[in-house]
């Protein structure tokens, strides 16, 4: 990165430490904070949606919607988050190829599974062998995506489905005597008040979500926790940067990394707490009214 | 917007399929020298060096993976990557389930690297690798077996005292022992493990095997495998 880091044996002190940080593979470290985040973005509004879905059909009153509702909270919530991951990740994946092969090699004569090995054609894979190492990096993640989304989806979809029995019926009928048909009752008056109610609930979801993202270095995705691992052994002077064991100063950091994102989480969650509750008939929006007044 | 990214990332992941065939190379990138993620965090180490060559002689186009250790051969098998080359003994058990070349590092000495020279690795603890042919070997002797799932942590734990010794390849604990200052030294008692270190193919893939084995061999012929052992293990490693 810098100029005199040419010869790293040579340097010292500060200067070591400062191409020692700079080096290919802590860059690697950097950009797995990226993945990080970048997971945490995508799976925390598609979990949402997989809830409110999951929370809707769980109500419905068309009997199939309201198994599969049902059947899909409580099949999620009552399996180990790890072993859903190891098995939903390799069913997907092997599912995925599997119908690729049908669809592009009819005449393939050999059987896919051929004692302990799984085999489609070439042309089946997902992504193509000749692909590179970049895109079959991002289908790791993309995998992992959807099973986190699939999991969280799961306890919101409980969440929301609490809170939305939660909201005062009498809310429910006030809005019914003015006239409004059941959809308007729906969105216009049940909505916006159940929040409130699912708040508590989700904003501990997003804290064990931020939480469980080291799942992914058991997916075999690079993650921050692969990379401290990895940089923090120690390193013979195989490595341009020998230095003895190191992984405990490493895991701190994601300790401190860990602890303040979910500080800060929770300071940004307490006031939309305070804003949605204004005005609402619950404890916390009675005591606004009164501290106002 | 959607449906449009969708189908672009779908047409990125099905094109090309007429392309010539790339191998993947599946290794664990924590066994110095063996193999190693370098500092500008690529696979680096003697079998790279060795399976860029033999890539280039087989007339293949290489890609490198790096998997963990104790998924490596469930992974091959389920279609992740196409060889493991990884300083993989070859063992009549992994034998049934894999297919291997023949070995590219002759049978080697496994060693005992511990804090003292009188380390008791009879009955004491002792730390090695999951599933590597030193943790069964531990198993058998009687010792208690720590496992690890990097070899990097078998050290460690030998250096907070945790286990007694570590039993491991010896050309992997030399630098270590070296690097030491000392701290560590290796135990005079050495053990004959495995037919040599071969690279593993699924056993469906016999053709594959056939132009790596062929590479190995003119290798092996022509002494540039030598040359490379040597380089990367020193001179008092074992050749051809």
């Amino acid at each position: 990165m810098f100029a005199f880091c040419e010869t790293p044996s040579a340097l010292d002190g500060l200067a070591w430490l400062a191409c020692y940080l700079t080096t290919g593979k802590h860059l690697d470290f950097y950009w797995s904070f990226v993945t990080v985040l970048t997971l945490l973005a995508v799976t925390a509004p598609v979990a949402m949606a997989f809830g409110f879905g999951g929370a809707m059909a769980a109500r419905s009153p068309f009997l199939p919607l309201r198994i599969l509702g049902k059947g899909y909270t409580a099949m999620v919530r009552g399996v180990p988050d790890i072993v859903f991951f190891l098995f939903f990740v390799i069913a997907l994946d092997q599912g995925l190829e599997w119908l690729n092969h049908q669809i592009r090699c009819p005449e393939w004569t050999e059987p896919i599974r051929n004692g302990l090995e799984f085999r489609v054609c070439p042309e089946a894979k997902v992504p193509l062998g000749s692909a590179p190492q970049t895109v079959h990096q991002l289908y790791g993640f993309a995998l992992a995506v959807v099973t986190f989304a699939l999991v969280f989806g799961a306890f919101a979809a409980n969440v929301i489905y609490g809170a939305i029995g939660a909201v005062p019926k009498a809310q429910l009928e006030t809005g019914e005597a003015y006239g409004m048909s059941h959809r308007q009752v729906f969105w216009r008056v049940l909505v916006p008040q159940m929040w409130v109610y699912a708040l508590p609930g989700l904003s501990n979801l997003w804290l064990i979500l931020i939480k469980a993202t080291p799942l992914l270095f058991l997916l075999g995705v690079q993650d921050i926790v692969y990379w401290a691992r990895e940089l923090g052994g120690s390193k013979t002077s195989a490595f341009a940067y020998p230095h003895p064991d190191w992984r405990l100063w490493y895991f701190l950091f994601l300790l401190v990394f860990y602890l303040s994102f979910t500080r800060v989480s929770e300071i940004v969650l307490g006031r939309l707490t305070a804003r949605l509750s204004r005005g609402q008939a619950t404890a916390a929006g009675e005591a606004m009214r009164k501290a106002g007044a | 917007m959607k449906k449009l990214i969708l189908t672009a990332a779908l047409l990125a992941l099905t094109a090309g399929g007429a392309m010539a065939q790339t191998v993947r190379m599946g290794t664990e990138g924590a066994y110095p020298p063996y193999n190693f993620i370098n500092d500008k965090g690529e696979v680096d180490g003697f079998e790279r060096e060795l399976g860029d060559e033999m890539c280039k002689r087989a007339g293949l186009t290489c890609e490198w993976v790096q998997n963990d250790w104790d998924s490596i051969i469930p992974n091959l098998q389920s279609g992740n990557y196409d060889t493991i080359i990884a300083g993989m003994s070859i063992t009549d058990e992994r034998d049934k389930v894999i297919d291997f070349t023949q070995n590219y590092i002759p049978p080697a000495s496994s060693a005992y690297l511990a804090l003292t020279a009188d380390a008791d690795i009879k009955g004491g603890t002792i730390a090695a690798q999951v599933g590597t042919i030193q943790a069964g070997y531990v198993a058998e002797s009687g010792a208690t077996l720590l496992e690890f799932a990097t070899p990097d942590e078998t050290v460690a734990a030998v250096r907070n005292g945790e286990a007694d010794a570590v039993f491991a390849d010896k050309d992997y604990l030399v630098p270590i022992a070296a690097e030491s200052g000392g701290a560590m030294v290796l135990l005079a008692e050495e053990v004959q493990l495995g037919g040599g270190v071969g690279m593993g193919l699924r056993e469906s893939d016999t053709e594959m095997k056939a132009k790596f084995d062929k590479a190995i061999g003119d290798m092996k012929a022509d002494g540039t495998l030598n040359t490379m052992i040597t380089k990367w293990f020193g001179d008092a490693a074992k050749t051809f």
